[in-house]
């Protein structure tokens, strides 16, 4: 019962936090919360199956050029519902055609989704619309977006650990392991996946239209930005992909990490960034739950 | 030993957060006896060029300039001297904004500079109207400029839309065309971004009612690095004209490749990154006759002291369209605040109805935009002369036909 009290308190006093601290700390609180939802979203599909998805900015960005493009069209929760619509029909057809993929054949491809959506997009204002850039005018305070993010966040760990208790998660475990053997013993490959690879796309298009309309200008260059999609990827390895908390541990730290470089070092923090990178992949390749655990392993066989 | 884990994780989560919101990073800038300025512009990332050539070094000089001289001047004639407050915004919004915020809320900074970048500024915009800071929104190209004022009246745009542009080349081109000099074909190629799409867009229409053919009018994406085929279908087409609403990389790639290929054409016009101190240089000296973007009246002595004490400063030139009018709009900031004082209030109300002397002259909003601006400019002699409007003071003549590379 208390592994689901504690959460539950962290979750109620994470929602009165906007009350005691400044915009700035608001800011914060809605970035870390944007990048465990992110996180945890990406390792949902990729913790357990090892397919390293790049593909997380392409429906991050999707939900943003959604928000700006039907928000003056419809009410604000139609939008958000079509959002996840529109990142649920996406992944289905890119699912389908390319969960065949294995390796890094499925990390390049995942990387050229979100630069062939963008350029899709482009085509489309430039040829059709003839503007590029759009204007998102919501009566949105900074304290909604986060009060959204939060729960969106805290919905998406629910559902891993749901998923992680039922017969799909049993199946993706089986699939990160081995494929082969996950196709002998009757697990439906295709569909396994592509379930895992909706859910998670269609959370990440949702934190896309929820952060959206703190930024006002949409354009494909803004929203289609790679370093999202390596964040992402990086957080959720430093907490551990496969475990239910490792996202939002790798998340929260590196969040903070990173926003206090660019304040401290403006000049040298993409330097420390790129050192903090190697590190996390040589030194904790499975994370830091892991890692401590591995520790603790250790210990108990030299006492 | 599973159980413990998750339990020592969300621990470790929640002291995570706590800490970060609860503990002050930087203790509080402002003090009684200086004025502490914040800004955020972009140090890395895509949007560092634009923002290293026109932006910083501006912000640089201006505040050792004003340092060196004792400070900034209070209305009740005291100096106070600037202390800056410096964030990288790594050219992305959400970074941005929660630097503006940081600022605002943390930093409690007296003033806040603009970004870079047309997005970079509209990002802020809603930030700074709520802080109620005024935003000296300089780099934002944007035909809304009328509407983004009306909505945030402590806005201030300066760089006109991609429409007066348009029209500023246009009526270039038709008055050399009604002098002869050139034929009623023009080739137009425009890069597949906000910048270019706003500018194609405004001179499509303007081009037609001048009553110029468009007998080549293709978009390339952003990023594109081998221009050999644009080049030699828009020479092919039979146009005296050619024009690009251009990126640097692209006013650059398409400069020498025209050169390589002994492209001549009468009237030879690309956008951003023609008015670079560094574009002679690439033109391998024969820049002379190329048109481009903005321009500087080159001939008023306050222009070429600020080129002068700016060449010192950073150790180039400035770049002959925005940088100028950055610069102008700090000189209007530090003389608003000589009259008004800090009062976020009146120095929005101050610095929309004053009338200010600057190194781009005398200057005076309307509306919260700057108007008096430079739409077309044009190497001549080894400067980049404004030629358009053709009717304002300080105007160089153009030269059409422009010579061969």
């Amino acid at each position: 019962m208390t592994k689901l009290i504690i959460p539950l308190l962290a979750l109620v006093a994470l929602a009165f936090a906007p009350n005691f601290v400044s915009a700035y700390g608001l800011g914060l609180l809605i970035g870390a919360a944007t990048y465990v939802t992110l996180a945890s979203a990406w390792a949902l599909f990729s913790g357990h199956t090892h397919y390293v998805s790049l593909a997380t900015v392409a429906f991050y960005g999707t939900g943003a050029y959604c928000m700006a493009v039907l928000n003056e069209a419809l009410p604000y929760w139609a939008v958000l519902l079509c959002a996840g619509g529109i990142g649920a029909t996406m992944a289905a057809l890119v699912g389908l055609s390319t969960l065949r993929l294995q390796g890094v054949y499925f990390v390049i491809f995942s990387f050229g989704l979100a630069e062939l959506v963008r350029q899709l997009i482009t085509w489309y204002e430039v040829n059709v619309t003839g503007t590029l850039g759009r204007y998102i005018f919501l009566d949105i305070s900074a304290r909604d977006i986060y009060w959204q993010m939060l729960a969106l966040g805290a919905a998406t760990i629910a559902l891993t650990a749901w998923i992680h208790r039922s017969r799909l998660g049993m199946a993706l475990r089986v699939i990160g392991d081995d494929e082969a053997v996950a196709a002998h013993s009757g697990i439906n490959l295709a569909r396994v996946k592509l379930i895992a690879f909706v859910l998670s796309a269609v959370i990440l298009t949702l934190a896309g239209a929820i952060t959206s309309p703190r930024y006002v200008y949409v354009e494909p260059a803004i929203v289609f930005n790679p370093t999202v999609s390596f964040l992402t990827v990086i957080m959720a390895l430093l907490g551990g992909a496969n475990r239910l908390w490792g996202p939002a541990l790798g998340a929260v730290p590196l969040f903070l990490v990173f926003e206090w470089l660019s304040t401290n070092f403006p000049d040298s923090y993409p330097i420390f960034m790129g050192l903090l990178f190697i590190g996390v992949v040589f030194l904790l390749p499975d994370g830091i739950l892991a890692g401590i655990e591995k520790l603790r392993a250790r210990r108990k066989v030299q006492s | 030993m599973k159980r413990f884990t998750r339990r020592t994780s969300i621990c470790a989560l929640s002291f995570t957060v706590a800490s970060a919101i609860t503990l002050p990073a930087v203790p509080a800038v402002a003090q009684d006896d200086t004025i502490s300025i914040g800004y955020a512009v972009a140090r890395t990332g895509p949007n560092a060029t634009g923002a290293g050539i026109t932006t910083i070094p501006n912000y640089e000089l201006w505040v050792d300039t004003v340092n060196k001289s004792g400070g900034l001047t209070m209305p009740d004639g005291s100096r106070r001297m600037i202390e800056v407050v410096e964030y990288d915004n790594r050219s992305s919004n959400e970074d941005l904004v929660r630097t503006i915020e940081r600022l605002a809320s943390q930093d409690e900074v007296d003033l806040i500079l603009p970004p870079w970048g047309t997005g970079a500024n509209l990002a802020i915009a809603p930030l700074m109207a709520r802080f109620g800071y005024p935003q000296l929104a300089v780099t934002a190209v944007t035909d809304k400029a009328p509407e983004f004022a009306a909505r945030w009246d402590r806005s201030f745009w300066m760089l006109g839309g991609g429409h007066d542009y348009a029209a500023g080349l246009v009526d270039v081109l038709s008055t050399a065309r009604d002098a002869g000099t050139i034929n009623d074909k023009v080739a137009v190629v425009s890069v597949a971004d906000g910048f270019g799409i706003d500018l194609i867009s405004g001179a499509r229409p303007a081009f037609e009612e001048a009553g110029f053919e468009l007998v080549y009018d293709e978009s390339y994406p952003l990023g594109t690095s081998d221009f050999a085929a644009i080049m030699s279908e828009a020479q092919g087409s039979g146009a005296d004209s050619f024009v690009a609403f251009s990126y640097p990389p692209g006013s650059f790639g398409m400069t020498k490749t025209a050169q390589s290929m002994g492209y001549n054409p009468k009237a030879f016009y690309i956008s951003v990154g023609g008015a670079f101190p560094i574009y002679p240089g690439i033109a391998d000296g024969k820049a002379e006759g190329v048109m481009a973007i903005g321009g500087v009246n080159a001939d008023s002595p306050a222009i070429q002291e600020y080129f002068a004490r700016h060449t010192e400063f950073v150790g180039n030139p400035p770049d002959s369209w925005a940088s100028a009018i950055t610069y102008a709009s700090l000189e209007m900031l530090a003389q608003a605040i000589e009259r008004v004082g800090l009062d976020h209030e009146a120095l929005a109300t101050e610095i929309s109805t004053g009338t200010f002397d600057t190194v781009i002259g005398e200057v005076k909003l309307e509306d919260n935009q700057l108007r008096d601006l430079w739409w077309v400019g044009q190497w001549q002699g080894g400067a980049f002369r404004a030629i358009n409007p053709a009717d304002a003071e300080g105007a160089s003549t153009p030269i059409i036909p422009k010579p061969e590379w």
